[in-house]
């Protein structure tokens, strides 16, 4: 039986582009820095479409995100994902992690899936707790911290190895799931060039809060339970010290300063 | 008020995103291989897999036999974004556009067919063989022979500086069919598959640069070719050729200023790094003039060789002019940003320890290779001028 999996992509500042920016309200300025998917959610879709190409089936790219957010879509459609549904508002703007929980869990109301998965966090945000509160509103299954999925179809179950302390916990839960995937998952693909291509002609389905039948009272920025009250700038990066030569001789070099500041 | 100007002045959401990809896979894949593919000179036919497995070989060939149909300023765009990380790998791509471009200017549709899909996979290479050892600039003076006999043609003569020459399994081929023709007239294009029977890679260059890019003499020895691979008529083979250079020039000067940005960027990381009297070196002025001026003299000849690119496909009527002079300004631009980045390294620069040697050693090409900047000037004059009497 073919696989319905759906897959949470978050558009994020590229980190390689460095030029992310706060607003004047402490929030991120999101038109201020290329977008990318999430590096998380990339390895997500890569097992994800590994399962399709084993099992047959689809995958559908759902994100929460300004408009802009479907040019990112088009880079996962690119890597072979079969469709995205954008869920754009401009009420949504100022989002905290429990509005966003409530709409995309609105939105996986509307679809038929038998997995749902998650990357481990975002680069942005970093809360890392939108799946698992998925998984708690629609009554799913939660299966976090995935190194392997393993679903069987014809049985409507899959198996999960959760990475633990000590190891690896197999978990076994009926279909549909909520899967939080790690980088254990296998490394993204490159999208191939005829991939971009294909990209320009696959559906991508934008939604509002009213398509969805939510409140923009009750939800987006409006709603949101957490404010930014301050920010912070990291410590600026201390001097860097180089070290050339031979792989012995710098071995050596790093275990020599390591040594004297006793951190060895 | 004037019409605003066209939105084809930026590039498309698609050239963008296929040109992002590219540069991520050579900045990822490409880049940390390159000071070893120079070092040992030995062909990356791990980046030749890597090119393939991502359809960016497919790049200048039809839809229809397997190829992205890539418009001319896309394959700029891919090349700049692989010469940016290394020269070598970019060659992979450019020798199989140009090599396969006289099929696509005059190929039939039966030979497109049969050798277009494995060229777009990437599973054959192709090369260009055209120059000879007294046939260099004054390419028409060529010597290699074509004789017909019966259902094929038999090839005999020596080809020179064959980039790709030792790795190709498909050889488009110039060879002189009528001797006693006026000089253009003489010359013919063959699709020459290899290995073939008299046929041999004689030796290969030991280079200045572009190390890793095999550039082989090929010695032909009454080597049988079907008359079906004749491409074009007999006697087209100067206009083929010609018609290939307007296409494939703009690539080259796209490849050097991939070059001149990869030592532009390379420079000015180095200018935030490195301290000397107490400061980043990238604060004295004489670092951030030098820096600026090969930032700016960079992106007049990226955007030169892009309008040259689109000019030549929409078919201008000088194109000619517009590919010599996108491929004279790159590749002097290439070669003078290379040479300055290393001056900013300074000893560092002169060292393997940094790519900027390596980036110059290859720049250096570009003011050579299909057609060497005096010929550059030689077009742009006649275009200018018309032709001598």
């Amino acid at each position: 039986m073919p696989l319905r999996i759906v897959v949470l992509t978050k558009p994020v500042p590229d980190p390689a582009a460095a030029a992310e920016r706060l607003g004047a309200d402490g929030r991120l300025d999101r038109a201020a820095s290329p977008a990318v998917i999430n590096g998380n959610d990339e390895y997500t879709l890569e097992a994800s479409l590994k399962l399709v190409e084993a099992h047959g089936g689809e995958v559908t790219l759902l994100s929460m995100a300004p408009a802009s957010g479907i040019e990112t879509l088009r880079k996962g459609l690119a890597m072979g994902a079969h469709r995205g549904i954008l869920v754009t508002d401009p009420a949504l703007a100022g989002s905290d992690q429990w509005s966003t929980v409530q709409v995309l869990a609105a939105a996986l109301r509307e679809l038929e899936y038998d997995l749902v998965l998650a990357g481990f966090d975002t680069s942005d945000g970093v809360g890392g707790v939108v799946g698992a509160a998925i998984a708690t509103m629609l009554r799913l299954p939660y299966l976090s911290s995935a190194a392997k999925i393993e679903p069987d179809p014809d049985a409507c179950t899959v198996r999960v190895r959760r990475i633990s302390p000590t190891g690896f916990d197999v978990l076994e839960a009926p279909m549909p799931a909520l899967i939080v995937g790690t980088q254990l998952l296998g490394e993204p693909r490159y999208p191939s060039l005829k991939g971009i291509m294909a990209a320009r002609s696959k559906e991508v389905v934008t939604k509002s809060l009213a398509d969805l039948e939510l409140d923009a009272k009750a939800v987006g920025g409006a709603a949101s339970r957490s404010k930014v009250t301050g920010t912070t700038k990291p410590p600026a990066r201390g001097a860097t010290q180089v070290v050339r030569g031979t792989p012995e001789e710098g071995a050596k070099a790093i275990a020599d300063l390591l040594a004297s500041r006793r951190l060895i | 008020m004037t019409e605003p100007t066209p939105t084809g002045y930026r590039l498309t959401e698609e050239q963008t995103l296929l040109r992002d990809t590219i540069r991520t896979l050579a900045f990822e894949q490409i880049a940390p291989r390159a000071a070893e593919i120079d070092r040992s000179g030995e062909f990356p036919e791990d980046v030749r897999q890597l090119l393939a497995g991502q359809d960016v070989l497919a790049l200048p060939y039809p839809v229809e036999h397997g190829g992205l149909g890539a418009d001319l300023l896309t394959q700029c765009l891919a090349i700049e974004a692989i010469a940016h990380a290394c020269v070598t790998s970019s060659l992979i791509l450019s020798v199989q556009a140009l090599a396969s471009l006289p099929l696509l200017l005059g190929g039939t549709k039966e030979q497109h067919e049969r050798f277009f899909p494995d060229l777009a996979s990437g599973k054959v290479l192709a090369a260009f063989a055209l120059t000879e050892p007294e046939a260099g600039s004054d390419a028409a003076a060529l010597r290699t022979r074509a004789v017909r006999d019966g259902d094929s043609y038999r090839i005999s003569g020596t080809k020179r500086f064959i980039t790709n020459g030792s790795v190709a399994g498909l050889i488009t081929v110039f060879a002189v069919t009528n001797p006693d023709a006026k000089r253009h007239a003489r010359i013919s294009a063959f699709a020459v598959e290899v290995p073939a029977d008299g046929f041999k890679v004689a030796r290969l260059e030991h280079k200045l640069g572009i190390r890793g890019s095999p550039t082989a003499e090929l010695t032909f020895d009454d080597v049988r070719v079907p008359a079906s691979n004749l491409i074009g008529a007999e006697g087209d083979g100067w206009k083929l050729a010609l018609g290939t250079l307007d296409r494939s020039r703009p690539g080259i000067a796209a490849q050097a200023v991939g070059i001149a940005q990869g030592a532009l960027d390379a420079a000015a990381q180095y200018a935030r790094e490195r301290k000397q009297f107490g400061q980043r070196i990238g604060e004295f002025q004489m670092i951030q003039a030098m820096l600026a001026d090969m930032d700016a003299r960079t992106e007049a000849a990226r955007q030169l060789t892009y309008k040259a690119a689109t000019e030549v496909e929409a078919g201008a009527h000088d194109a000619t002019r517009w590919a010599s002079v996108a491929k004279l300004v790159a590749g002097d631009t290439a070669m003078a940003v290379t040479t300055d980045a290393v001056q900013v390294l300074g000893g560092y620069g002169y060292t393997d320890d940094y790519p900027v040697e390596r980036m110059m050693r290859d720049a250096k090409i570009t003011q050579l290779y299909e057609g060497t900047q005096q010929i550059q000037r030689l077009v742009i004059a006649r275009a200018l001028l018309g032709k001598p009497d």
